[in-house]
């Protein structure tokens, strides 16, 4: 299984064996969205996020 | 399998309450006594109403404790140590909840509580009792004395800087919003109704006794500075405490995400919390109602090298009852999550 590291938080990323390119995978620990850049070498990007509103 | 024996004394304050409520449900141990001066001979469902149809336990004085296997001591502090050697030919083990056994220095106590100790005796045989830092000592450990909640919310969030001499020679500044139920089930005319809604009370600016704890835990090859000030607000359950320290050198918060797993990666009961969405994207008190989680997040100013590092738990749980469990189960070779599996409410 292809590994990498979030770009955030540099925890650990594992791809599935199903994982395609563009594909938008979530962080396990910082829940940032990457979008899959490269399956092999393994590489993500961080994927544009809509602001939210987060209250005061 | 042969069940644990245990009695928790002083059990009808809220700290009890919550005890009873875990021990209930723990598979491998029989409660066998309750005791309360206050309510003797009354149910227990008479001070904690949850337990109804579930528990036919009341309570029974503590000059009638019957021998067993643990004691869980729930007293005002300074009365566990006053008959610690009447607690201990009832039991081989003995954890206690009061602060009495917290602090190992006799100096440092005496500064932060502004008496001197009662009795010294035992007092070197008692572990700390936050499990994340003395789990080895624990094993099989006979008296472990459990510590403060907003001590424990601060040491936990704290400790991996520390103990990596992360941080500047300056004061740390730590400031909890806390829940009422810190008071205890005591009241006065400052908690009454009409008083106590809606105020934000700012009940310790200075000199809370928590703070010897911190000192302790946090020191390593010096002893830290480190100035707490506590706030009660309108909540219940739960401290949420907010800590502001400097780094020797600048860190990327990458590298503070990789200072936390490196401590706390494998614990069960901490979770590190800092997200870039949703509703709950650093820790909050609200959510860990009734659980044994500490939730630490933290945000890395990009203009100096303070770090804010952000801490919640359930006073009543991770900060007292949750914890203790948690440190019989650790001692008795028990799975540690036992009893302490529930996950929390959302929404509540």
């Amino acid at each position: 299984m292809m590994k990498t590291t979030c770009l955030i938080c540099d925890g650990l990323l594992q791809f599935q064996k199903d994982t395609i390119l563009n594909e938008i995978i979530l962080c396990d620990d910082c829940g940032t969205e990457l979008e899959v850049i490269s399956i092999d070498p393994p590489k993500v990007a961080e994927a544009p996020m809509e602001e939210e509103d987060w209250g005061q | 399998m042969t069940k644990l024996k245990v009695s928790i004394v002083g059990c009808s304050g809220y700290v009890g309450g919550e005890l009873l409520r875990l021990l209930l449900f723990h598979d491998q141990v029989e409660i066998q006594q309750i005791t309360s001066e206050r309510f003797l001979g009354k149910p227990a469902s008479r001070t904690h109403p949850n337990l109804r149809g579930i528990t036919k336990l009341n309570y029974t004085s503590i000059n009638d404790l019957e021998k067993c296997d643990t004691l869980f001591l729930c007293l005002p502090h300074g009365v566990s140590s006053s008959s610690i050697n009447y607690f201990a030919s009832k039991a081989s083990q003995i954890i206690d909840l009061s602060s009495d056994f917290r602090i190992c220095d006799d100096t440092l106590y005496e500064k932060w509580y502004g008496k001197k100790r009662k009795s010294s005796k035992y007092l070197e045989n008692f572990v700390y009792g936050i499990p994340e830092l003395h789990r080895d000592k624990m094993v099989n450990a006979s008296y472990i004395s459990s510590a403060g909640c907003n001590a424990t919310a601060v040491i936990l969030a704290l400790y991996p800087f520390f103990k990596e001499d992360l941080v500047e020679k300056l004061p740390v500044i730590s400031e909890a919003k806390v829940g009422t139920s810190e008071g205890g089930n005591k009241f006065s005319m400052a908690t009454h109704h009409p008083e106590r809604t809606g105020s934000i009370r700012s009940y310790m600016p200075v000199l809370h006794r928590h703070t010897a704890e911190m000192v302790q835990e946090l020191s390593f090859n010096s002893t830290s500075k480190i100035h707490f000030s506590a706030t009660a607000i309108q909540m219940v359950r739960g401290v949420l405490a907010t800590s502001h320290i400097f780094l020797k050198r600048d860190l990327e918060e990458r590298d503070i995400w990789s200072l936390y797993r490196k401590y706390y990666l494998d614990e069960r009961f901490i979770r590190i919390v800092k997200e870039r969405q949703g509703i709950y994207r650093l820790p909050d008190p609200k959510i860990l109602i009734g659980t044994n989680y500490c939730d630490i997040g933290f945000v890395k100013d990009p203009n100096s090298n303070r770090v804010v590092v952000i801490s919640a738990i359930d006073n009543l749980m991770k900060g007292a009852a949750g914890q203790a469990v948690q440190a019989f189960n650790i001692s008795n070779n028990i799975d540690e999550i036992k009893a302490l599996e529930f996950p929390g409410f959302h929404i509540i």
